[in-house]
């Protein structure tokens, strides 16, 4: 009788049923994810695909926020000197089961290790399997900082660290940290096909994978036994869909629930539509030009601000983000704990802009470059417009600057190099912690690395050092307030945007919420019948 | 005969490695490192990066690269994809039946619709019929797909509703994959109704696909049923009293087929290059789609292989169209 009506109802159009089968959501996802396993890549596709339905971590964000509660551990402590984290773990919880995998036991601290140890250790026999080069545990410093993890008992795991690091709490709700099932691992290297735990994930995450067909459809069952209660949702399927248009056309004809990335150009379509909600949040990053601080005349605190004031960032949020972003004051977004509301930004004044150049002894402009990155990036859609807007600005107060552009790989060498004048990049958050953007971007480690205005100075770099080393919030807040205002005063860069993320998303979807790292977790949200 | 064949067959060898390198050399020649552009912003310290770069081989030198993947290649193993570090031949054959399922439908609706339509053109010569098909073949053959597929979606499935936007079935549905062409998969299933959306699935791309291969069979077919036509033959066999069915069925179609059928052929590469903005239109999970995204990856080995692969196809379908029209005019297999 269902595959009755599931005819009928694929018959009846193409719109999706909700009853006969249970509740199937569809997103309509922008591309193929690059494998299952989260600790593996880095694309924010393969997180959703994996991390963000399949697994869980010791710690997790809340849902719609950076800020961290328990998850998989269901509280820890840190020792006063800052080293040493120890986990509870929940109990009773259980890990899918496929085809070729029954657990025969429930999460313990086993898949903890296993889960950090691959990662981490080269002689931990899964370490090579499925090519793995663990770039967001490493970029993390993750091997630097850690310095042993210790199993106590089946429900007890300690981290000893090599130095305090405030936001390592952070760092174990990010997606690298997800938990797998050690068991499974076992099995599979027993069976000789250890690979297959990157292809056919297990996890203890509210949806269990079923299927994927290559660049076409994944597949997900609710999981009834989740921890946490089963999903609202009986079926999860994502359906990959390339181009924004066709996802938008899928979305207005119900082939699906949820669409990530739209078209700027169709938002106000969106807007109108009377099935679709279109949803918005400040997205986690921020679009930035760094001034080259080692190169004359930026290191003159003067002429950074003067070509501060000099650029009209209304115009340019209008024309290159078309709506979809915000001007930014600060060098972290507004959805980030600490983002100080009270920082002032340098307000557009070409007159006094002129006026300070040539105080700074520049009466008559000087010679500089611009660069504008090749590609699209969610913090600068257009990096070449923006950079023309900037040149037009400069060439009033008389600087007169050469655009330049490389290609992507390129670019990111080059500039990291210091080898521009002023480059145009972005940032987007990886664990929601201020230190993050501020450490990773103005730090003087960075210098070299991440940050390219090649910026070390001591007052800021003392605040943010000071924060990661307290793992009191409320003193980390005060501390990075701080910072910010630092930082604006000595304006190694113009901050120029956040970009405002859209979701549209059909009526029937019910207590979706945006997330502000970016990805599309299902749990929580359930559909109208 | 045999002489022919071998003949045919030789050229194909040169071909072949024409396109290897032609492959190598030009993926290696845009700029870009595979590594770097996985890093993106967050950068990658220079020791990783040489690490990385070893284990993807390429800090060797070209020529040595090169051979490695020729050597490879008659081995029959077309290296690992970079990014998701699994066999390229392997990603190749999950993708290659949507591919090979959309084309020969796209030809089907091309050659249905195409070859009536130009033999019609060519009898009644200089009507409004003919007249309109030449000018409809020049619109489809102008057209530019990528603006076509989105116009038939937004016509057809959103105002209409009468095909599904995109996909090649209903999320409804879970088939299991077991040849890779849907519509065989959807049969084998035993979801009722499953069968019926893959078919609705594949309407719209097909015709797109199918678009300009129609054009230009239309026109083909026109120009040589009317060269045909002319000849003396033809007015014989009229003169005979035959019934114009099978003058022009008979003793027209067959000499005119043989341009036709060469056009057919050279239409297999159009249409896997058609095939690149149509599947990425139509979310089709097919391997023109998977070349675009290698190249914007710098995945070489995914790029070298898949194009390869796709080549081959292209060169065993000319051959196979040579030897056709060597059975259908012998003229040409008796020729020195």
């Amino acid at each position: 009788m269902n595959k009755m009506l599931a005819a009928a109802a694929g018959l009846a159009l193409s719109a999706i049923a909700v009853g006969a089968q249970g509740k199937t959501l569809v997103f309509c996802s922008e591309g193929s994810p690059e494998g299952f396993n989260p600790q593996l890549f880095t694309a924010g596709t393969t997180f959703d695909a994996s991390s963000r339905q399949v697994y869980d971590g010791l710690v997790q964000f809340e849902r719609g926020t950076t800020n961290i509660m328990p998850g998989l551990a269901e509280s820890w402590t840190v020792s006063d000197d800052g080293l040493v984290y120890t986990f509870n773990l929940r109990k009773g919880v259980k890990f899918h089961s496929s085809e070729g995998f029954t657990p025969s036991r429930d999460f313990n601290a086993d898949d903890v290790v296993f889960s950090f140890e691959r990662q981490w250790k080269p002689d931990n026999p899964y370490h090579k399997v499925s090519g793995g080069t663990y770039e967001y545990f490493n970029g993390m410093s993750m091997p630097d900082l850690l310095k042993e993890i210790e199993k106590v008992d089946d429900y007890t795991v300690r981290f000893h660290l090599n130095r305090p690091e405030a936001p390592f709490i952070a760092n174990l709700g990010m997606d690298f940290a997800s938990i797998l099932s050690a068991e499974y691992a076992d099995a599979m290297l027993a069976a000789g096909t250890p690979e297959v735990i990157d292809l056919e994930p297990i996890g203890t995450g509210p949806f269990q994978f079923a299927a994927y067909q290559k660049d076409a459809v994944i597949r997900y069952q609710g999981f009834e036994d989740y921890w946490q209660g089963k999903p609202a949702i009986d079926k999860l399927v994502f359906s990959i869909t390339p181009d924004a248009s066709v996802r938008y056309a899928k979305l207005k004809a119900g082939e699906c629930h949820v669409m990530p990335y739209p078209n700027p150009a169709d938002l106000k379509a969106m807007a109108d539509e009377a099935d679709i909600n279109l949803m918005q949040q400040e997205g986690l990053n921020v679009g930035y030009l760094a001034f080259n601080v080692e190169k004359k005349p930026f290191d003159n605190r003067e002429v950074r601000q003067a070509l501060n004031m000099a650029i009209n960032k209304e115009a340019i949020i209008e024309a290159v983000f078309q709506g979809a972003g915000t001007v930014a004051k600060n060098p972290i977004p507004p959805t980030i704990w600490s983002y100080n509301e009270a920082t002032v930004d340098y307000p557009y004044d070409p007159e006094k802009a002129k006026q300070m150049l040539a105080d700074a002894g520049y009466p008559d402009g000087f010679e500089t470059n611009i660069w504008a990155m090749p590609v699209q990036r969610p913090y600068n859609p257009n990096a070449r417009r923006m950079a023309e807007m900037i040149q037009a600005d400069w060439a009033k107060v008389g600087v007169k600057a050469d655009i330049v552009t490389y290609e992507w790989g390129e670019y990111l060498k080059r500039s990291k190099d210091g080898e521009h004048d002023t480059v145009l990049l972005g940032w987007t958050g990886d664990n929601g912690d201020p230190d993050n953007f501020l450490a990773v971007l103005l730090g003087c480690d960075g210098v070299g690395g991440s940050n390219r205005a090649r910026w070390c100075y001591q007052p800021f770099e003392d605040l943010i050092q000071q924060a990661k080393v307290v793992s009191d919030q409320a003193e980390r807040t005060k501390l990075y307030e701080q910072a910010q205002l630092v930082f604006k005063e000595e304006a190694p860069w113009v901050t120029v945007a956040h970009s405002v993320v859209f979701k549209p998303i059909r009526k029937e979807v019910i207590d979706f919420r945006i997330d502000p790292f970016g990805g599309h977790p299902f749990y929580g949200v359930d559909l109208a019948e | 005969m045999l002489q022919f064949l071998l003949k045919r067959l030789a050229l194909v060898i040169p071909a072949f490695f024409g396109v290897t390198l032609l492959t190598f050399a030009l993926i290696h020649l845009i700029p870009g490192d595979p590594v770097l552009l996985m890093a993106g912003e967050r950068g990658i310290a220079p020791e990783r990066h040489e690490e990385l770069r070893r284990e993807m081989g390429l800090d060797r030198p070209m020529v040595i690269q090169y051979l490695h993947y020729i050597g490879g290649v008659f081995q029959g193993d077309l290296g690992k994809s970079l990014i998701s570090k699994k066999p390229v031949m392997e990603e190749f054959l999950t993708l290659f039946p949507a591919t090979i399922e959309l084309s020969l439908c796209a030809m089907i609706f091309a050659v249905t619709i195409g070859l009536p339509a130009g033999i019609l053109a060519a009898v009644r010569r200089g009507t409004v019929f003919d007249h309109s098909v030449m000018a409809v073949s020049l619109t489809g053959y102008s057209m530019p797909i990528f603006w076509w597929g989105l116009l038939l979606i937004l016509l057809f499935s959103v105002q209409l509703g009468w095909t599904p936007v995109s996909g090649r079935i209903s999320a409804l549905y879970w088939v299991d994959t077991v040849t890779g062409f849907m519509l065989i998969d959807s049969l084998l299933s035993d979801e009722a109704g499953a069968f019926t959306s893959a078919v609705r699935h594949l309407i719209l791309p097909s015709i797109v696909l199918g678009t300009i291969p129609l054009a230009v069979i239309a026109r083909m077919t026109r120009s040589a049923t009317l060269e045909v036509l002319r000849e003396d033959y033809i007015r014989t066999a009229r003169a005979k009293g035959l019934s114009p069915m099978r003058v022009i069925g008979l003793h027209a179609l067959r000499n005119a087929l043989i341009p036709v059928i060469t056009v057919i052929g050279l239409q297999v590469g159009v249409l896997l290059a058609g095939a690149i903005l149509t599947e990425t239109i139509f979310a089709w999970p097919g391997v023109g789609k998977w070349l675009v995204e290698s190249i914007g990856r710098r995945d070489y080995p995914a790029v070298q292989g898949g194009i390869l692969l796709v080549a081959t196809v292209v060169i065993l379908v000319n051959l196979v169209v040579d030897i056709l029209y060597g059975v259908i005019n012998p003229r040409i297999r008796h020729t020195r």
